[in-house]
């Protein structure tokens, strides 16, 4: 029986998988043997057996339908008959069953692989340095854990055993065809070759029109999720025909890239149909001649002797036999696809982690909150510095503001001072110990921050508050909030602090998101404090609400603030002006406004008519 | 269902030919046992070599004829899912643009776009896939019974009882699957989120050292992710290796009961071969069907989702003339735009905009200022009549915009949008954007937005190409070539909706200055939080939860307006704001 059902269907292979060199193939297909296939060596070992007796239990049956038709063509025999179809019934009875066994003892080991695989690409992803996230888009990041394991889980499963069996399958069928007549064989001289050749077709011909297909799809998509997007802007100038006349266009495109790629592809059953047929046909003929030849001339050549039940079995066996051909090329394909994407997986699993704590590494304990930077340069390229020669000295409870364009490098200090990244010369001190000198967990626990970019999560609310103080308890929790001014928002939610943040649940402004980050920092009782443009997603109105919170969590602590409102920094103890990664001025604001400066130059333009 | 099928009704005389073609291309392939059970029968026994060559070439001749024939029927399903999907999406997509915002918050963009792309790909999918193997395999089903029934009535009767099985069996073990996978998927989406949630928020978690914690609520939906998809995948796998059975099973049926009729001289082996023939064929066919059929609920839901929008009203419909009573000034000097008593809420809950009034005449300017959320926009929105008021009404030199036809309405404005969407093309397209207007025409409008010196500074200028969203210009480009675009026009009124907020004071008040000495001079409307933006106006609006809380000059407001004062002091230095700001 050739498989009569692939349920689910092939995975369409999006064009040819990109190849590996050999020596990385090797590399990969060694990795993942010992990595994650060697502790299932005894199942699969046993998943190994099972298939094979089911597949050549499987592959029995032909013949003993054959040996059937035999029997019921001399008389008929009918106890011999029934001898063979209790035997074939109970054949496939037991080649089912042990296939169901197979294939669900695979999708578990192939699962709990998966598992390990998704779970040790995180665990990675957790130790790599910020760096590795600022190189690397999000998205990319996340087709690796998602796409990629899938790609290598849906080969493990699928393709590893039936690899196996298409083996057992073609070269038991071959066997049980040369055994029943090795002279028709030779029908597969004609039939094999033109599977051969649809095949090559479909690789060369037929994939990269698929290819083309889904990018022009992606591209119609692409086109109608912008317009979509723009639709009031569209109404507005009234460009609704315009719009939709080039989105005919891509539309268009996307429908004959999907015909042409179905032109050819269509081809494809009809194809594998006539080579079963033809087979059937050519068996037919010599069959029919030999078996002409068996009832009647005597003296027939016994190699040429055939019976009836012959031909039945040997049809069967050629269909047997043929089917996995056709899916050869299917399934390399994946395999390449799977190799690939182990390959991806194990390059993440590869890089280079956050280097380890210094050996000598001391606890940063009751932090006092001094900073020194000393002639600190840093660049994020080798070749292109951004901070040169930084000096500052910052006492316990002092304000500092950074202030200057956009890129100018003032988010640079910030990562040098948590440790994000690593200077290039110089030295960072906190409380006096060089900050190399501490553990990563104890000195970044002395610091409390606000980013620009909202960072919450999908979960409730009250979990995004206490994230950094897990311990909270539910007062705390709530003289945060009020202190962030976000508590009657917090309360007039759904379900208060229990309400889930999701996507697409509450509607949630930039602004109350920044109020939670707020509340999130409050309840820190860190003595350092940054504040990178923290404030820039709220209102004005809402700005002169937080002030005096902003202020509660400022006092007795030193803070570090990047503003693009030069009016919140008027009070820090020290202003610095960064400008093409150098701090060119630095002072209070009334020093820096005393002089003809780059900061008068910037405060005075906020007010220019 | 009807639906999908009323896009295929242009092509009746395609789909007929098509018909045409997969019944001949069936009904050969059909044959082929046919003659194989005569060959052996019949002709074997005849000691004939010829007519043995002559019945084999009439098998491969049926198979070539087979092969040849599915191919052209299925060329010609694969032009009519073309044809038909094509209608479908640009039927669709065309309501899209026509859509009141009203039916565009309800369906959600993100529901519109899923209709757009999934559901029009399902459409096509099945639409072929009718055509092809929807036709075939009932041919076959039926032609292969009756072929079967012509060659022994009695064994035909084995074949209708395995059938069933099949479908069943295909039938449940599918759509089980395919909700299981549904929600698998949900599960994949729940670990793709942390992942996402955890790349993006790298800063914080190492700066909280919460490494651990986050190592263990991935491992949560990990978990909950490999629970699911082992569930999907096992249920999917019964389905071969019982289906397998069920098939091999009616195979051993066939020839006991073969041998049977056979021993009471009622069949033959070689009818019985060729019985196995069929029974394989028929078999195929109903696994086939089953997954048409599975595959059409799908597809069903798919277009339902898409009538959906393709029956919804249309935009705010015109109201004819006289419905509703123009303004009549009692001064007899006519405001160019007036709001009277204007009431509206989103989603007729609380109100974003509550009994507003205002007059603005020809060349003046409106400010409107205010916190998130307090309607500055709504505003906004009522004016272009994206939305209509639930109470008042709003005339635009007297006449109420219900009266008019939304596309002399829109064509007197120009609008620079808070969000407003830029599309990968070039800077002078979007600019443009699909208007008939001169080169010289964008670029003074560039000019006079302040865009002109940065883009020229592109190396191919105007011809610059922006990426998707214009995500390869910063915010403050962005909102420049969004204003010039509503400047190109040269429209009657200028709406710029928080478009300078992100541009330094200098290049704003540059712009503004810009803008006041068109000639033209365009009633404007500016929302904005920045006091700098909007003190010049000749009115200024203070909102707060939908109600204007202080309407006058920048002056006035100083005076009579606390949260105004408040929010002009913020931004203008402690304490100095007073002196400062002339």
């Amino acid at each position: 029986m050739n498989n009569p059902s692939q349920i689910g269907g092939r995975r369409q292979g999006k064009g040819n998988a990109p190849k590996l060199s050999k020596q990385a193939r090797q590399a990969v297909l060694k990795r993942t043997l010992k990595t994650y296939l060697w502790p299932f060596k005894f199942q699969l070992a046993g998943i190994l057996v099972l298939m094979l007796t089911a597949n050549v239990l499987a592959l029995i049956g032909p013949k003993l339908s054959g040996n059937a038709i035999d029997a019921l063509a001399e008389g008929p025999d009918m106890d011999k008959v029934i001898y063979f179809c209790v035997l074939m019934a109970l054949f496939y009875l037991i080649a089912g069953v042990l296939n169901l066994i197979v294939s669900r003892l695979m999708i578990r080991i192939s699962q709990k692989i998966t598992y390990a695989m998704r779970r040790d690409v995180f665990a990675k992803l957790m130790q790599l340095p910020v760096s590795f996230f600022d190189k690397h888009l999000t998205g990319d990041i996340v087709s690796h854990i998602s796409y990629d394991i899938d790609t290598i889980n849906a080969s493990l499963s699928n393709d590893l055993l039936q690899v196996c069996a298409s083996s057992v399958t073609v070269i038991g069928s071959f066997i049980m065809m040369i055994i029943i007549s090795p002279v028709l064989v030779s029908v597969f001289l004609i039939t094999v070759p033109i599977s051969l050749i649809s095949t090559r077709y479909r690789t060369r011909k037929i994939r990269p029109l698929f290819s083309k297909r889904s990018a022009k799809l992606g591209e119609l998509n692409g086109y109608a999720e912008e317009m979509l997007s723009g639709q009031k802007t569209i109404k507005t100038y009234h460009r609704e025909e315009q719009i939709l006349s080039r989105f005919d266009i891509r539309n268009e495109e996307a429908v004959q890239a999907y015909y042409k790629a179905d032109y050819k592809a269509v081809i494809i059953g009809p194809t594998v149909n006539f080579i079963n047929n033809l087979s059937l046909a050519l068996v037919t003929i010599l069959g029919s001649a030999f078996y002409m030849g068996t009832l009647a001339v005597a003296g027939w050549p016994a190699l040429l002797t055939i019976g009836l039940g012959d031909v039945a079995s040997f049809v069967q066996y050629s269909r047997k036999f043929a089917g996995p051909i056709n899916e050869f090329a299917n399934i390399t394909n994946e395999i390449q696809s799977a190799m690939a994407a182990a390959d991806r997986v194990y390059r993440i699993l590869d890089e280079i982690t956050e280097p380890e704590d210094a050996p000598d590494a001391s606890e940063l304990t009751e932090p006092r909150g001094a900073v020194d930077i000393e002639n600190v340069s840093f660049g994020y390229l080798p070749d292109r510095t951004i901070i040169h020669d930084l000096n500052l000295h910052v006492e316990p409870g002092q304000t500092i503001a950074i202030v200057g364009p956009t890129g100018a490098g003032k988010t640079t200090i910030i990562n040098l001072l948590m440790r994000f990244y690593d200077v290039d010369s110089g030295e960072i001190r906190m409380d006096g110990y060089p900050i190399k000198q501490l553990t990563r967990r104890s000195m970044r626990l002395a610091y409390n921050m606000v980013l620009q970019d909202t960072w919450l999560f999908c979960g409730s609310v009250r979990d995004n508050i206490l994230y950094g103080r897990p311990d909270a308890s539910d007062e705390e929790i709530r003289a945060a909030a009020k202190a962030a001014r976000i508590d009657n928002f917090i309360e007039s939610l759904p379900n208060g602090y229990e309400t889930e943040l999701s996507d697409d649940g509450i509607n949630i402004s930039k602004g109350q998101k920044q109020m939670l980050t707020f509340a999130r920092a409050m309840l820190s009782t860190a003595p350092l404090l940054i504040l990178d443009e923290a404030t820039s997603n709220v209102d004005s109105r809402t700005e002169i609400a937080v002030r005096e919170a902003m202020d509660n969590l400022m006092a007795e602590k030193t803070c570090f603030i990047i503003a693009h409102r030069l009016s919140t920094i008027q009070h820090a103890d020290k202003i610095l002006v960064v400008r093409h990664g150098n701090v060119v001025e630095s002072g209070t604001h009334q020093e820096l406004m005393a002089r003809p400066s780059f900061y008068r130059v910037l405060y005075y333009s906020q007010f220019q008519e | 269902m009807r639906h999908i099928f009323r896009y295929m009704r242009p092509y009746a005389p395609v789909v007929a030919w098509c018909l045409f073609f997969k019944i001949i291309g069936t009904l050969v392939e059909l044959a082929i046992p046919f003659v194989l059970q005569h060959m052996l029968k019949v002709v074997a026994p005849q000691n004939d070599l010829k007519q043995i060559i002559y019945w084999g070439s009439l098998m491969i001749l049926f198979a070539a004829a087979a092969l040849v024939f599915n191919i052209v029927g299925n060329r010609l399903a694969s032009r009519v899912a073309r044809d038909g999907a094509r209608s479908v999406r640009h039927d669709l997509f065309a309501k899209t643009m026509l859509l009141s915002c009203r039916d565009v918050d309800r369906f959600s963009i993100p529901s519109l776009e899923s209709r757009l792309t999934t559901d029009t790909y399902n459409v096509h999918q099945f639409m072929g896939m009718t055509l092809r193997i929807g036709i075939r395999c009932p041919i076959l089903l039926v032609g292969g019974l009756l072929f079967t029934f012509i060659l022994d009535p009695v064994l035909t009767l084995i074949l209708l009882s395995v059938m069933p099985l099949i479908f069943i069996t295909v039938y449940f073990v599918t759509t089980r699957g395919v909700r299981a996978y549904l929600k698998a998927q949900r599960s994949v989406d729940g670990m793709v989120r942390v992942a996402r949630e955890d790349c993006q928020g790298i800063r914080v978690i190492k700066a909280l050292s919460r490494t651990e914690h986050e190592n263990e609520r991935y491992d949560r939906a990990n978990r909950t992710l490999v629970r699911d998809e082992m569930r999907a995948s096992l249920i999917m796998a019964t389905s071969n290796p019982v289906i397998t059975f069920f098939v091999n099973l009616g195979m051993v049926l066939v020839i006991l009961f073969g041998a049977v009729r056979t021993s009471m001289d009622l069949s033959s082996p070689p009818t019985i071969i060729a019985f196995m023939q069929f029974f394989m064929m028929i078999s195929n066919a109903m696994i086939a069907i089953t997954r048409v059929f599975v595959n059409s609920t799908k597809a069903a839901a798919s277009m339902n989702r898409i009538q959906e929008v393709i029956q919804a009203d249309e935009d705010c419909p015109t109201a004819p003339e006289g419905a509703y009573p123009d303004f009549v000034s009692a001064t007899g000097e006519m405001p160019h735009i007036r709001f009277e008593n204007v009431s509206f809420s989103y989603l007729g809950a609380k109100p974003q905009v509550a009994d507003l009034s205002f007059d603005l005449y020809h060349g003046e300017t409106l400010g409107i200022i205010g916190s998130t959320g307090s309607g500055k926009t709504t505003v906004v929105n009522l004016l272009m009549r994206f939305y209509d008021p639930d109470k008042g009404a709003i005339y635009l030199d007297g006449k109420d915009l219900r009266n008019l036809d939304s596309e002399t309405v829109h064509s007197r404005f120009g609008a620079a949008m808070q969000n407003d969407f830029l599309f990968a093309d070039t800077v002078s397209e979007n600019i443009k954007f699909g208007r008939d207007m001169t080169d010289e025409a964008v670029q003074s409008a560039a000019t006079i937005a302040q865009a002109d010196e940065f883009i020229r500074a592109f190396p191919e200028g105007y011809e610059h190409l922006l990426a998707i969203k214009g995500q390869n210009v910063s915010g403050g480009q962005k909102q420049r070539i969004l204003v010039a675009r509503a400047l190109a026009g040269r429209p009657e009124i200028l709406i710029l909706d928080d478009s300078s907020s992100a541009l330094d004071y200098q290049t704003e008040a540059q712009m503004r200055t810009a803008i006041r000495s068109m000639d033209n001079h365009p009633t404007t409307v500016i929302v904005a939080q920045r006091i700098s933006a909007i003190k010049d106006a000749n009115l200024i609006l203070v909102m707060e939860n939908g109600e204007v809380i202080g309407a006058g000059k920048h002056k006035d407001l100083l005076n009579t307006c606390s949260v105004y004062r408040e929010i002009a002091e913020s931004q203008m230095g402690d304490g100095e704001g007073g002196e400062l700001h002339e």
